[in-house]
């Protein structure tokens, strides 16, 4: 028989309510698996087998009293910058290393309220800036495809556990392509909704403007799980849209025949990579088995993206980290002479290389005299990509092209030229840009085994047509299904 | 040389909201330190600002007041510094699109009437207070005071003198409390101002370097701190030296300002629009409706004063200067109906009572039915307007009704004739000698005979009767 810890979160949810399984197996199934093989794969900052143990149970009390939702009973996995209240979220980094939080983030409520099981807090890039979750202070997260690898970042342990198995679901966090790019990498599917989609009330933020929560899971279908569960407006998050969703599962199965997918070619310049090019060309063809038309168009500002991305993001991040300065809460340096001095070697000590370059360049981006060259113009270009993809979807449903431009490099690959790391999301960095919904799929495999991953992007809120084209692609293929061997 | 000083205030108002500006929490002042306080307002990781709309109705009040445009799209922006009672190191503000620009209010010195131009009114967030060890080098912070709603109404430089500064400030503190929407408490904090003050040659266009006046927490403070200020920078002028840009903080123990940081200390605040909250749109349908609900404001019920009532423009003036004062002045009118005699009692005596201070009405023990029945009683003669001012006292101190103090001192006036009469007899006869110049012609004694006999009555004889009955008398002496 197939372990429990093998099933999608939809097929969980079956033998919920066939009565085959309860979720304290459920739930005993990850924690074991996550017992077996976290060592090898360290996806995870925090277990919480208690916590989810309490839930479970409480989950299955709720089944046999009949008040059952999609999810109740599903395990998950919270990225570690999702307050849960009463247990550590350390955003992978010492200066909130012992840091609990005395509120839930709107998403843990309405996981809690669903009854999910949480089942810990994975790693993630130091309060997610990075792309391989090596700027973690608790160390490197490993591809479960290669141990060699990375899993790709900000939210590598949220991907990397449902792609080892160690949990069914879980919630990643996209500022630039911090769920997509590491899908790719683990070859699990993720995505990131609208800009505004998903409240982000209780995520610890980094750069507010791109910020945004999305699921992880194996395949389309528990994508529209979760986000039926996570989408909706929150008036704790003044962001938030006040905009009714649909049920996304609706869009499963639908028939794809007939939609028209375009191909930005200064996305396609830039491809080099022979099995990424290799990858997309497959996906290509078994979309157009399936009825849908390619066309050629022309995203003429995206070459911008990465730059204006590098003045934004560390701008909002140098003025949102401002908060962790050992007054109130976190890592406080121990020595100090006076209140300067503590601040300084509170956040000297506190915060990691990666996170200190982006608080200098959003602080350099933010100063007087310099803010219209740069914050101004970045936002500006910010308006140009948006207008481009606005332009693109005259002509077609969908726009796609590769997640990353290579498949997982090794760890300590990129760590010391951050320009390299940084150029990782050129796919991705577009589109919170135009604050549009992006998913990553697998696709398929380079010559070495590593997963590799497509992306496709919609317009504004049109997330369903994401899952219609995803569901469509993976009902042909069997990508999805690999499993590394651990 | 003759100089002249360049002055702009930057008043900063808290708002009489309920909630603080972006999260639930209770505005009260005086609580628990820390009990007024959540996630949001203690910066905890996460979490977002949710804007409250009634600071945003109060702001337009004072906007439309101040005679400002109300732009239909503003914006919050963060205003990014460290301090341990800014939980998040910034604060939520605007910067390049305000709610409201371009207004003026209209102040007035020595008879003098002047516009005083308003850059803008835009809306921010309170920090919270330190509180320092006095036995030990430790600080602490309460952040009660954190996030509750703020205005900061900057003015033009175009106020010349002190005096002008404390007509301007008693203006805007006069406004915000007829709206509602302040109690423009000095000494708490709730109402706060800073100075930007520089001095250039008479008639000269261009600015002279400024300094940045803060600390000082009192109308007579802001008044003698910028006096200082423009002395002191005349005086550096004046032997040949510069005045350099800085922030300079005012010491109420010496009445000096003196250096807190220059120029290159100064901040740069790196303001950015806030990405947690939306551009803010207000609708024209809302400036309309706050504008039909303003209240009376104080130039225009001072001017209503001075139209139904016939009382002189000065006594309007103090009147309506607090909204309380001339709440009281109405209801007292309304009970006794004598608007001149209520006015001349309100600005001698009773405000004597308050030693000058209009704000202090609203801890006067008098009720306005008390005092229109005093006034009852000073009419009808029961008591003189001189035993009345003393019966005043009393009721000042003890909130007692004037009936009671009147009988239990026995303090009724003295007007039965017959009485009246014997008293003043006798005065004439005990003083024969000037009762003949009297009636040879010294007619400057009447008012010799008058003390007299107010001696005589320890001052409760009916004045008017009293000369009536004693010219009578001396009428039959004058007699040969």
């Amino acid at each position: 028989m197939t372990d429990l810890y093998e099933l999608t979160a939809a097929e969980l949810a079956r033998f919920l309510r066939q009565g085959k399984a309860s979720s304290t197996e459920i739930t005993r199934s990850f924690l074991d698996r996550i017992e077996k093989v976290e060592d090898k794969v360290k996806a995870f900052i925090t277990v919480t087998p208690k916590l989810a143990l309490e839930m479970a149970e409480e989950a299955d009390q709720r089944i046999s009293s009949g008040d059952v939702k999609p999810l109740t009973g599903i395990p998950i996995a919270v990225k570690d910058n999702m307050c849960v209240k009463g247990y550590k979220t350390t955003c992978g980094s010492r200066i909130l290393a012992d840091f609990v939080p005395p509120y839930d983030a709107t998403v843990v409520r309405l996981l809690k309220e669903e009854g999910m099981v949480i089942l810990g807090k994975p790693n993630m890039d130091e309060f997610a800036m990075g792309s391989s979750t090596e700027t973690s202070c608790f160390g490197v997260t490993h591809n479960p495809w290669n141990p060699d690898m990375i899993a790709g970042g900000s939210s590598g342990g949220s991907v990397a556990a449902v792609a080892a198995s160690e949990a069914p679901t879980a919630l990643g966090s996209d500022t630039g392509g911090s769920i997509r790019l590491p899908a790719s990498f683990c070859g699990v599917t993720g995505i990131k909704p609208t800009y505004g989609a998903v409240s982000r009330y209780g995520l610890v933020a980094y750069a507010s403007s791109l910020d945004q929560i999305g699921p992880v899971a194996r395949d389309a279908r528990d994508i529209a799980l979760v986000l039926n569960l996570i989408c909706g407006h929150d008036v704790r998050d003044s962001t938030s849209v006040p905009t009714e969703f649909p049920d996304f599962t609706t869009f499963l199965d639908k028939p794809v025949k007939g939609m028209t997918i375009g191909m930005p070619r200064e996305f396609f310049e830039k491809l080099d990579h022979p099995d990424v090019a290799r990858v997309i060309d497959d996906a290509k063809s078994t979309f157009e088995r399936l009825g849908v038309t390619f066309v050629d168009l022309s995203l003429p500002h995206l070459d911008y993206g990465i730059a204006a991305y590098y003045v934004i993001a560390p701008s909002e991040a140098s003025s949102n980290l401002a908060r962790y300065d050992g007054v109130k809460y976190g890592h406080r340096a121990e020595q100090f002479e006076g209140m300067i001095d503590m601040y300084c070697r509170t956040r000297a000590e506190g915060f990691g290389p990666e996170v200190k370059r982006r608080i200098m360049l959003g602080t350099y981006a933010l100063s007087s005299g310099y803010y219209d060259a740069y914050y101004l113009k970045a936002a500006k270009v910010r308006t140009l990509i948006t207008q481009d993809f606005k332009k693109a979807f005259e002509t077609c449903d969908a726009v796609f092209c590769p997640t990353g431009p290579s498949p997982a490099f090794r760890i300590g690959e990129k760590i010391d030229d951050p320009i390299q790391m940084y150029l990782t999301d050129v796919f991705t960095i577009p589109v919170n840009m135009a604050g549009l919904p992006g998913i990553s799929l697998p696709a398929g495999f380079s010559k070495d085994g590593l997963p590799i991953g497509v992306q496709l992007i919609a317009p504004h809120f049109e997330e369903g047509r994401l899952i219609q084209l995803s569901s469509a692609y993976q009902n042909e293929t069997d990508h999805h299904l690999k499993r590394p061997s651990l | 040389m003759e100089y002249e000083a360049v002055i702009g205030l930057e008043v900063h108002a808290q708002l009489l909201t309920d909630s603080k500006a972006f999260c639930g929490c209770s505005t009260r002042f005086g609580a628990e330190p820390n009990m007024n306080t959540c996630p949001v307002c203690q910066g905890m990781p996460g979490v977002l600002p949710v804007f409250n709309r009634k600071a945003l109705e109060y702001t337009i009040r004072m906007a439309l007041a101040c005679h400002c445009t109300i732009n239909e799209f503003s914006r919050f922006a963060r205003k990014n510094y460290y301090y341990p009672d800014l939980p998040k190191n910034y604060q939520i503000s605007q910067y390049e699109l305000p709610v409201s620009e371009h207004g003026w209010v209209e102040i007035e010195t020595e008879n003098v009437k002047r516009r005083i131009g308003i850059t803008r009114i835009h809306m921010e967030e309170d920090a919270g207070k330190l509180i320092h060890d006095e036995t030990r080098p430790v600080s602490y912070v309460d952040l009660n005071r954190t996030g509750v709603p703020l205005i900061e109404i900057v003015s033009e430089p175009e106020i010349r003198t002190p005096e002008e500064a404390g007509a301007y400030l008693r203006v805007l503190r006069s406004m915000l409390v007829y709206l509602g929407i302040c109690d423009g408490n000095m000494e708490e904090g709730s109402f706060r101002c800073d100075a930007n003050v520089s001095i250039r040659p008479k008639g000269a266009e261009a600015l002279g370097v400024k300094a940045e006046l803060k600390n000082m927490n009192s109308f007579r403070y802001v008044q003698k701190g910028l006096q200082y200020e423009i002395e002191r920078q005349q005086e550096v002028l004046s032997a040949g030296g510069t005045v350099v840009q800085e922030t300079r903080l005012f010491d109420p123990s010496t009445g000096r300002t003196a250096s807190m940081r220059s120029k290159e200390q100064a901040h740069d605040y790196r303001y950015f629009p806030d990405p947690d909250l939306l551009p803010l749109r207000v609708e024209p349908q809302l400036v309309e409706r706050i504008r039909n609900e303003l209240p009376e404001l104080p130039a225009e019920k001072k001017k209503r004063f001075i139209e139904e009532f016939g009382i002189p423009a000065y006594d309007a003036g103090v009147l309506t200067a607090a909204k309380e004062l001339a709440e009281y002045f109405e209801e007292t009118v309304n009970l006794f109906p004598n608007p001149k005699a209520v006015s001349n009692w309100i600005m001698t005596e009773l405000m004597r009572q308050l030693k000058g201070e209009e704000y202090g009405i609203a801890s006067c023990l008098v009720t306005p039915t008390q005092l229109a029945d005093l006034l009852k009683l000073i009419d009808n003669g029961t008591v003189s307007g001189k035993i009345a001012k003393t019966v005043f006292e009393d009721m000042c101190s003890t909130g007692r009704d004037a009936s009671e103090i009147i009988e239990e001192k026995g303090l009724v006036q003295v007007s039965d004739t017959e009485e009246l009469r014997g008293i003043i007899r006798k005065v004439l006869d005990d003083n024969p000698d000037e009762v003949s110049k009297y009636v040879g012609g010294k007619k400057k004694l009447m008012g010799f005979f008058v003390g007299q006999v107010m001696k005589a009555t320890k001052g409760q004889a009916n004045p008017s009767r009293v000369n009536e009955i004693l010219a009578q008398e001396l009428g039959t002496r004058g007699a040969p």
